[in-house]
């Protein structure tokens, strides 16, 4: 561009492109892919249908007896030829609680287990993978036996053996226990961060420069693990719903407390499949195939933001 | 340590990998054995319990109490009762199961332990093709366009745990078309053993499992696959292979696959704890015969015995498996050696 040109142009249209160019960086910015933002609406979008649900139904709907028993889905009939009514859009299942309230109650606490468990996972992991790669020695080689050990104990097992053992617990204490099968792969991932970090130039010199270990860790090192943090994070939520799901399926897991895969394992034990009764089952399958998809687009969007190679393809 | 030109496995990377196997096992297990001694629930009053409630009346309860603590050991200092535990692991002795009473509960195990490994095998193997398969297909430059649109549409079923495919597929398949039995391992009205009637009824009671298990799980191999392929597409010996006028079509085959392949077994002994869970609860949706039911029935009949066992097997298994994947790698790859060597 020409001086001219500069001279030319007024205050107004400066700013005005100035602006402009700052939009395009914003959407240029790796964080703005579309993967990673339709994974988000989506799982804001559970969240909301959680949150909005409960002010516009009523969820004390999901208590037995609350609702007619085995209503299908407006628009529907079910095998005794009832249809659906708009006092229940999704249906009611056969000890009359309500699916919409029961999706409304049971989303919300689905995701929270994941969050809470992968929430504490990830300290334990940032503390663990920091000091294992940052101090090294025998710390490093301890953290790094009990992390290998841990990661192959499939944690559903333990947990069977818990619940069995134990029995009835909440929607925290669930997220607490799965969060101890949690640090593992967080660990292992910023202990091997750190390590090639550690004799990076900007390392060197923040340490030449006087800063304190501290400082060094969760100032200098930090900010540029926050890609591979989040991915990790969103990972081992996965696992940790996944699991969740999986006790619940089988009738462990919070019971007084509605979640989906509780909703699930009510369904199979009543024999809602050969009954036909879609709904019961159905509806909670394709939220939570929904939730995990949002998860799954997550991930490989902010999988696009840590490793850039990918972009392209 | 020896140098690259021997085959034979390095003493010292064995004993790790052995001494992670061991720990992971020995870990594992103190774990099961903790939690029920964290429970307030007494074993012995437990199984009192259930004879009361069977018979009505128990006549010499505390007599009786008394004997079944003996029994379980549980009169014993915990150190001891622990060593003991340690001890009848070591030689599979999981005690009786408590609803199938004089059953061993390792005759229980032994006679699921088929089932699960053969579906694990087909499943994995099938799921492990399809995925490597669709993953190059993606990567691969010549690929017709659609392809490259319905391979990551159906990826979109990876993030599902197989639990919910296998519901829908049961739904879909069985109780709506009819194509495939509902639940089960094998016909009502067929004898077991190597006869044609019984092979087909099993596969045809597996085929369902099996799917819903391949359907989730081969997106993950897809995934590892594509980004293997981007970078094997852009090395040297590639471009070489294209400059030399060989056909598309072989240096997909015989340069691409051949290379990107192999860190696919790696990423395998990572997955194998979630698949065989993941596969656990597939097989207690469709009432299948293996470890997922006998989990099942035990969880609601408090047979914590068999509770106990299974999940010991199944946490040996999985570290079995990273064990075997990580002591072969080598040999698959002659790339990586062993231990210290890179």
């Amino acid at each position: 561009m020409t001086a001219t040109a500069n001279t030319a142009m007024s205050k107004a249209e400066e700013r005005e492109a100035r602006r402009r160019a700052k939009r395009l960086k914003r959407f240029d910015s790796p964080w703005m892919n579309p993967k990673l933002l339709w994974g988000a609406g989506i799982l804001i979008g559970i969240l909301l249908f959680g949150f909005f649900g409960r002010l516009l139904w009523d969820p004390e709907l999901v208590f037995i007896g609350s609702a007619p028993l085995n209503l299908p889905p407006l628009g529907f009939e079910n095998l005794r030829g009832d249809g659906g009514s708009t006092a229940h859009p999704l249906g009611t299942q056969s000890s009359g609680r309500d699916i919409l309230a029961l999706l409304i109650v049971g989303a919300p606490n689905t995701l929270f287990i994941g969050v809470i468990a992968s929430l504490i996972g990830m300290a334990i992991g940032i503390v663990l993978g920091f000091s294992a790669g940052f101090i090294g020695g025998r710390t490093d080689d301890v953290i790094r036996v009990i992390a290998d050990v841990m990661i192959t104990i499939p944690p559903l097992m333990v947990l069977i053996v818990f619940q069995t053992s134990i029995g009835e617990i909440g929607i925290v204490m669930m997220g607490v226990l799965l969060s101890g099968f949690m640090w593992q792969s967080p660990t292992r991932l910023i202990r091997a961060q750190v390590l090639s970090m550690r004799e990076s130039g900007y390392v060197r010199m923040a340490r030449l420069s006087g800063a304190s270990t501290f400082d060094i860790m969760f100032k200098e090192m930090l900010p540029n693990l926050v890609p591979y943090l989040f991915g990790s994070f969103i990972a081992i939520a996965t696992t940790a719903i996944v699991t969740a799901v999986g006790l619940e399926t089988l009738g462990l897991g919070p019971q007084r407390v509605p979640t989906l895969g509780r909703v699930i394992y009510e369904a199979i034990d009543s024999a809602a499949l050969l009954r036909n009764m879609w709904w019961w089952w159905g509806i909670p399958t394709a939220l939570l195939a929904t939730m995990f998809i949002g998860l799954l687009l997550v991930n490989l969007g902010l999988d696009e933001v840590a490793n850039p190679k990918l972009r392209k393809v | 340590m020896s140098g690259g030109t021997t085959k034979a496995i390095p003493v010292e990377y064995l004993f790790n990998r052995l001494l992670t196997f061991f720990l992971t096992v020995f870990i594992a297990a103190s774990i099961i054995w903790l939690i029920p001694r964290l429970s307030p629930i007494d074993p012995a009053e437990a199984m009192l319990g259930r004879m009361a409630a069977g018979a009505g009346f128990v006549e010499n309860a505390d007599q009786i109490l008394a004997d079944l603590r003996t029994q379980f050991g549980l009169d014993e200092p915990l150190w001891k009762q622990y060593l003991a535990y340690l001890k009848s692991l070591a030689v599979f002795d999981f005690g009786v199961s408590v609803a199938n009473f004089p059953t061993p509960v390792a005759q229980m195990l032994a006679a699921a332990l088929p089932w699960t490994i053969g579906l694990m095998i087909v499943s994995v193997v099938i799921a492990f093709i399809i995925g490597n398969a669709a993953g190059a297909f993606m990567a691969w430059q010549e690929t017709p366009k659609t392809w490259k649109v319905v391979i990551p549409a159906a990826m979109i079923f990876t993030s599902i745990p197989p639990i919910l495919s296998g519901l829908l597929l049961m739904w879909l398949f069985s109780a709506q078309l009819g194509w495939f039995p509902l639940t089960g391992s094998y016909g009502l009205f067929v004898t077991p053993g190597w006869n044609w009637e019984f092979i087909y009824s099993v596969i045809e009671h597996g085929a369902l499992p099996a799917l819903s298990i391949v359907v989730v799980t081969f997106g993950f191999w897809a995934l590892g696959m594509r980004g293997l392929m981007t970078t094997v597409q852009s090395e040297d010996y590639v471009q070489l292979a294209k400059a030399k006028g060989l056909r598309p079509r072989y240096i997909l085959y015989r340069y691409m696959i051949r290379n990107a392949i192999l860190p696919q077994v790696t990423a395998f002994a990572l997955k194998i704890g979630l698949l065989v869970t993941g596969q656990i609860l597939v097989e207690r949706i469709f009432s299948y015969n293996g470890m997922g039911k006998l989990i099942y029935d035990a969880i609601l009949n408090q047979d914590f015995a068999v509770i106990q066992g299974a999940s010991y097997v199944v946490i040996l298994m999985t570290a079995a498996s990273v064990l075997l994947v990580d002591l072969l790698y080598p040999f698959i790859d002659p790339r990586i050696r062993h231990g210290g060597g890179r």
